[in-house]
This record gives structure tokens, sequence and C-alpha cells, in this order.
């Protein structure tokens, strides 16, 4: 217990990291999910082809595959970049696919009706999205994208295997150097759990603002 | 910068006999895994429902913190803490073991949500009819709760597959290893690393019509056990 006391300053410098390599990724995931999503249930018809064909391929394969080929393939192709910015693309990209699907699923969730009343009364497409279904559909996302979030923030601890100091990353060398494996692991085990807390709270306090500020109920929708 | 596209073939078929080799191994960690999970998963949702109250909830706050922790650092903890108290399981087995732990905890509450959505009546009338537990369970209960989780089991089968390149962190030789091994050799990671990238991708994706099948077939007949 003693011999990790030292390496403290460490074990936090990566949980900085690590909480900042979530912060950017989560930022790219929203942007990704609401793009794909949006352009997928709603988009002009080649657009929801190229959103559909980027959803299923960063759904299909797995996470780690992906930021390997991002930071050892890329390069191959003239694209180098650094370890840091590779792992939040990848994050980013791959997180965003999943919340996509849930944009998606929450545009289609809103009733039939909404739609053709819109058209009934003239609302141009654009304004359609924008006033009427999305709205309607921001309530339903924001649950299952707060799930999501803490997909990615598990997630991030792969950035510890493309070189990034993250908290995985450190626990991983404290631990080479005190050998106090139970120690070490018991600590970055309740780091991870409390950075999962503090996320569920704050999608809890989203939730509670979306909810009031387009009028629905908590149980509806 | 030009962008130069270099894909070669020959040197990507010459990859293949390893990372076949290497398909294996993942193909066996994953079905290993799951395994374990089914039967890890069924014993927390027994727990959480049956057992006295203490241990329902040491067993929600276990499962908690199973699921919000990353699969990464929980299997370096098993791989480096098992030894020290006295057994030495090979990698794969950790791999194994972590993959199966991990995902226990999202197929217990599979489990638990499948036996909550039978209709208490179901139970009652169980009662009435004096069946006892065992028949009560296999005669009723699990034929409503089982088809319904068919699909959403499906579902983390494929999410278990996609984890197992973690396994490559604590040394297990799967496909990914492979192509990191060939790639060192050649230091050519194209070709090795995108042909693993699109096995997954196919094998996922096959498995995904196959879920949404089972889903179309099971959805159909809920209710109407056979």
């Amino acid at each position: 217990m003693k011999a990790v006391l030292p390496y403290l300053s460490q074990i936090l410098e990566g949980l900085l990291t690590t909480v900042e390599i979530t912060a950017a990724s989560i930022l790219l995931a929203v942007v990704m999910a609401l793009a794909a999503g949006l352009l997928r249930s709603a988009g002009p018809v080649p657009f929801r082809q190229i959103a559909a064909v980027y959803v299923e391929v960063f759904r299909g394969s797995s996470l780690l595959v992906q930021m390997f080929w991002i930071y050892f393939v890329l390069p191959a192709f003239g694209l180098q970049l650094s370890a840091f910015a590779a792992g939040v693309l990848t994050l980013g990209l791959n997180v965003g696919a999943y919340g996509a699907e849930v944009v998606r699923g929450a545009i289609l969730a809103v009733p039939r009706g909404q739609i053709e009343a819109a058209v009934a009364l003239g609302f141009p497409p654009a304004t359609r999205l924008r006033r009427i279904l999305f709205p309607q559909a921001l309530p339903r996302m924001i649950p299952p994208l707060g799930n999501l979030a803490i997909e990615l923030l598990k997630g991030t601890a792969l950035v510890s295997l493309i070189t990034i100091h993250d908290l995985t990353f450190r626990a991983q060398m404290v631990r080479s150097v005190t050998l106090e494996t139970g120690v070490v692991f018991g600590l970055v085990l309740f780091l991870y759990l409390l950075l999962a807390l503090t996320i569920t709270g704050l999608v809890q306090v989203v939730e509670r603002r979306v909810r009031k500020s387009y009028g629905v109920p908590r149980h509806a929708g | 910068m030009p962008v130069e596209l270099s894909w070669d073939w020959g040197y990507a078929v010459s990859c293949l006999p390893a990372l076949l080799r290497g398909l294996g191994v993942t193909l066996q960690a994953m079905l290993a895994g799951y395994a374990l999970a089914l039967g890890l998963g069924l014993v927390w949702a027994l727990l959480r429902r049956a057992a006295p109250a203490p241990v329902a909830r040491a067993t929600v706050g276990f499962i908690e913190l199973v699921r919000s922790t990353p699969l990464l650092v929980q299997l370096y903890a098993l791989y480096f803490l098992l030894p020290e108290v006295g057994v030495s399981p090979s990698a794969l087995t950790v791999g194994i073991l972590g993959l199966g732990l991990h995902y226990s905890a999202y197929l217990s509450e599979v489990y638990r949500a499948g036996l909550d959505a039978v209709p208490r009546e179901q139970w009652e009338a169980a009662r009435a009819l004096s069946l006892g537990a065992p028949r009560t369970y296999r005669s009723v209960v699990l034929p409503q709760a089982v088809p319904p989780m068919i699909p959403v089991m499906g579902n983390y089968l494929v999410s278990l597959l996609k984890d197992t390149p973690l396994l490559s962190a604590i040394t297990v030789v799967e496909m990914l290893h492979r192509a990191k091994i060939q790639g060192s050799e050649s230091f050519r990671y194209v070709e090795p690393v995108t042909l693993v990238g699109v096995a997954f991708l196919v094998i996922s994706l096959a498995a995904g019509g196959v879920i949404r099948r089972a889903e179309a077939r099971w959805s159909s007949v809920e209710g109407h056990p056979r």
C-alpha cells in the first residue's frame, strides 16, 4: 500500500488523460451519431447509403482492430496521426456508429401522424426535421446515448495499447514498479467506476433539462 | 504527399495461414467465454432474485462494477492477480475467464428482464396447480422467458467476439496478435490488419443476419411455446 503512494500523482495524471480522451471522443461521437443517424433516416438517397456503410463497418468490426488500423495502417496510405488523434478518432467514429442507430431509432419512433400533419401544414422537409421530428426524438435518445458514453469510457482503456499514457497505461506501469497488483488495480477500477457514475449523473441532468424544455413528462416517450 | 495505395495480394495471401490459426484461438476464446458468461450470468440473476437481501445487494454492486469498468483492466487484474494467489492458468484461460466474467454481468440483466417479463399470473397459476419449483421453471416460466432473450443474447455473443482482440494484450496469440507478428516480421501492417478487420466484419454481419432471423422467428411465437 505504502509503495504505491509515491506514484499516486502518475495515476492521477493518467486519470486526467483518460478524462480528456473521453471528453474529446464523446464530442466527436455525438456529431457522428447525429450526422449519420439523421442522414440514414431522413437524408437524400446516396447519403443514406453512405451513412449505412459507415455504421455497418464501424459496428461490424472490433474497436481494437480499428484503432490499430488507424494508427498503424493509415500511415502506409500517407496519413500519419498522433496517438492521441488516432485514439479519439477511432473511439469517436466507433461509438458514433452505435449512436447513429440510436438516433435513427428515435427518429423512426416518432408517430407517422406527426410527419403527415407537418406535410399537410406545408412545412418544408428541413423545418419538419428541425421543428417536428427532432424535438420529439431527442428525449428518447438521451438514455441509450448515456449508456454508449459509458461504453466509450471503457473503450478508452484501449488507447494504452497505442502508447498513450492513460489511466490503464499508468496502472500497468505502477504495477510493474511496485508489484502491488491488488492495490493498483483496485484503485484504478474504483476510479473508472467513479468516472462512469459521473457520466451517469451528467446524463441524468441533460435528460431532465431536455424533458423540461420540450415539455415531456417523466415517463412519456 | 502522394497517396500510395499499396496492397500486395501475394503478401496478403501468404498471411492467411497464420491468421486462420489465430482465428481458431479467437473462436475458441469466444465459445468458452460465452459458455461461462451464460452460466455465471444465470447465477447472478438467481442470486439477485432469490438470495437473502445482503447477498442480493452485493451481487447488484458486483454487476455494476464489472459493467462500468474496462474489460482490458479486468483482464490485466486477473492476469497478474491469479498467480499471486497461487493459481497460474494459461493466458488463454485467463482471457476466457475475463470475457466470461465481463459478459456474465450483461447476460444477468438479460435473464432478469426475461424472467420479469413473464406475467405474474403464470407463476400464480403454476402455484395453484401445485407444480413445484422445478416443474414451474421447466414447463411454465422458461418456455415463455427464453425465446425473447435469444436475439439479445445473440447480440452479446457478437459483442464478445469483437472484444476477443483485447486478449492480445495479455499475450494470447489470437487473430490480431498474429497480424501484429506478421506485420513486425515484414514491416507491412496494411494487409494483415486489414484482413483481420474484414474477418470480424464478415463474421459479425453474418451473425447479425442470423440474429435478425431468430428475432423474426421467436417474436412471432412469443407466448405460444411449442
